[in-house]
């Protein structure tokens, strides 16, 4: 029989890649930035996480690297977007296409290598995966309870209002890319250094696409990114028994799953919102809208 | 320091020197990174960029440039419809993929019947499949408001399994030893896309993207659909007004970009590649996006664009096989291309002053 305890912790462990990516993302939409690049700090995470574990043995140190890499390439993005006023979902996509392309080339040498232990937590669960859904509460807190987090909402839902009122627009949309750069960059690597133990070329396999359908679904709030993060995580360990079991269905059907699955909600929830029986909430106001002071 | 002065509109002259300067751009960081990884730099570009045409085996890589430049063409041209519109259609690869398993059905289910409607009927398989693998997320935008940037590309995944599922299950060769992978249609002469003219690289996916560039450039530039287009993109608001039903827009160009990209998988799968495998999807639909941003959007800037596209896949190769240069490096160019050319961009939207 399935044990719920041991489905449910690896349901946690699905879920953590998805939700640290779909966090730092609501984090970067909510000051009205939308960053089409998730896959592509998702992979380079995974890649320099998992170098920077294998180098020096520390799991800890593999998750600061990937951080750190998450937000360079985030800094790329925001130069082009914030600076040269570019078009965010085609400057995001190129993150996209640079970040596959980039790992594809420098991550030769880690194939065939092993990651080094991960380390333990309480309660058998790493600390990651603490750490994640602690972040849920910290992202909610600080966007609704904090004054920056005012400031930060004030900017994505109109940017001209909150320039009028003298606040760094710019500023506070560089640092929000930030956060979403080491987020995703901590998502990736929980995937090479955590759940597959070791590197493969594209091996986020669109993960960071999910976690963006995934900020859509949560209509923008940290408990629904927890709760999307878990029903993928749900979804895709599912499918994993499933195929354990023998099932007659083809493997690549039931691989399948997590994409369909993702398609289903975004639909259920776009269609919730626009034919408006929905009290949660909707896209900031600027989503997406390059910004320039004329004054 | 420097403020930037919104123009009123965009000057032809920063509209074309942009791209170059971008192409330029690439090459130089293309450089400086190959001496960082310590290749010599100078010889790595030219074995990219020059090599494949002028170069002592430029006689065996020179029809290889139509071979890769024909799929790219045949989808940019169609993507650029739509992005004109702002309509994201990011899954092409996805359409591809499911236009190439199309229209090999067709040819696999005739098979060994010879006649002259096989072909002619696996092009309208592969276009019917792409079309309505695009229209599914048209649907879904039309009907319920999901995002078609997000559908389209979850979609590309569904049909990379999909793909995988027909070359070890439904589609794979009888008489193939039980490896993955389906009947090569190259050995069979009624489905197959030979090259027309021998040495040229010229098959019938590159006439029909010779013919997708010439209908693309009437319906955007003489046509009232392309007019449609082209106010949508600029002044949604403004479109309504003028009589443009959005939601049939975006059918529309999600429809025939997806079409165009199920017809460029098709005469890849007939041709080339010659059969349906787990990795049928190469990425051509992601690097059409580049074509079509670098052309401009416009159905001439496509045709540069895709044929220098074409030429770096190439110079790739030989640079992997010459100077043992990465595989990738062809995809962290075409990423950095993307980036300079959006960068770049802000030279045609904007006037560089000097801060009074």
């Amino acid at each position: 029989m399935i044990d719920p305890i041991a489905v449910f912790i690896l349901l946690l462990g699905a879920a953590t890649p998805i939700l640290f990516a779909a966090l730092g993302e609501l984090v970067t939409e909510r000051a009205g930035v939308l960053n089409l690049g998730v896959e592509g700090m998702m992979i380079g995470g995974a890649l320099a996480g998992f170098a920077a574990a294998h180098a020096t043995g520390s799991p800890a140190l593999g998750f600061a690297a990937a951080a750190i890499a998450g937000v360079v390439l985030s800094m790329i993005f925001a130069a082009l977007t914030q600076f040269l006023l570019s078009n965010q979902v085609a400057t995001g996509l190129a993150l996209t296409l640079f970040g596959l392309g980039l790992t594809a080339m420098f991550g030769k040498p880690y194939e065939g290598v092993k990651a080094p232990t991960m380390m333990a937590g309480p309660l058998g669960l790493n600390p990651m995966i603490w750490l994640g859904l602690l972040m849920v509460p910290a992202v909610w807190w600080g966007l609704n309870r904090s004054r920056p987090g005012l400031i930060l909402r004030a900017v994505g839902e109109n940017h001209d209002a909150a320039h009028a009122l003298g606040y760094p627009v710019r500023a506070v949309r560089i640092a929000a890319i930030a956060f979403g750069g080491a987020m995703a960059g901590m998502g990736g690597a929980y995937i090479s250094i955590a759940t597959v133990l070791q590197w493969t070329e594209g091996m986020t396999a669109g993960a960071g696409w999910i976690a963006l359908a995934i900020v859509v679904f949560a209509q923008w709030n940290p408990w629904g990114v927890l709760a999307g993060a878990w029903l993928f995580g749900g979804v895709t360990v599912l499918q994993l028994r499933l195929q354990a079991a023998g099932v007659a269905v083809p493997v690549q059907l039931l691989t399948m799953a997590p994409y369909l699955a993702t398609i289903i909600v975004l639909v259920l929830i776009s269609a919730r919102q626009k034919y408006g029986r929905s009290g949660g909430g909707s896209a900031p106001g600027s989503l997406g809208k390059p910004f320039h002071a004329l004054r | 320091m420097f403020r930037l002065e919104p123009r009123a509109s965009a000057p032809l002259a920063w509209q074309l020197a942009t791209p170059v300067l971008a192409v330029l751009a690439t090459m130089i960081t293309g450089g400086i990174l190959f001496a960082a990884l310590g290749f010599d730099p100078v010889a790595s570009i030219r074995t990219i960029f020059w090599d494949p045409l002028f170069g002592p085996a430029a006689s065996y890589s020179r029809p290889q440039l139509l071979v890769k430049a024909g799929p790219l063409i045949l989808i940019a041209s169609g993507l650029a419809l739509g992005f004109r519109a702002g309509i994201w259609n990011i899954g092409a690869e996805g359409q591809y993929i499911i236009g190439a398993i199309c229209g090999a059905a067709v040819a696999l289910a005739a098979y060994p019947t010879e006649a002259f409607w096989i072909f002619p009927a696996m092009i309208l398989a592969g276009a019917l499949g792409g079309c309505a693998w695009g229209m599914i997320p048209a649907m879904l935008r039309n009907w319920f408001g999901a995002s078609e940037i997000l559908v389209s590309l979850m979609l590309v995944y569904v049909a990379q399994k999909v793909a995988a599922w027909m070359a070890f299950g439904p589609m794979k060769n009888p008489e193939g030893f039980n490896f993955p992978g389906s009947r090569n249609l190259q050995q069979y002469p009624a489905a197959s896309n030979p090259e027309i003219i021998a040495n040229t690289g010229l098959h019938w996916g590159v006439i029909a993207a010779g013919i997708a560039l010439v209908v693309t450039w009437f319906v955007m530039s003489r046509h009232v659909l392309g007019f449609h287009i082209r106010t949508a993109g600029a002044a949604p608001r403004a479109a309504r007004f003028a009589g443009v039903r959005p939601q049939r827009l975006v059918a529309l160009c999600l429809g025939v970009s997806g079409a165009l990209a199920g017809v460029a998988g098709l005469f890849e799968v007939a041709g080339p590649a010659g059969q349906i495998t787990e990795s049928f999807g190469s990425g051509y639909g992601f690097t059409a996006i580049i074509v079509a941003f670098l052309g401009r959007l416009h159905p001439l800037g496509i045709l540069f664009a895709g044929l220098l596209m074409a030429l770096t896949y190439i110079g790739g190769e030989l640079a992997q096989m010459m100077l043992q240069l990465p595989a990738a490096t062809v995809q962290v160019f075409q990423g950095m291309l993307l980036f300079f050319l959006l960068g770049f961009d802000i030279l045609t939207r904007y006037r560089i002053r000097r801060r009074a």
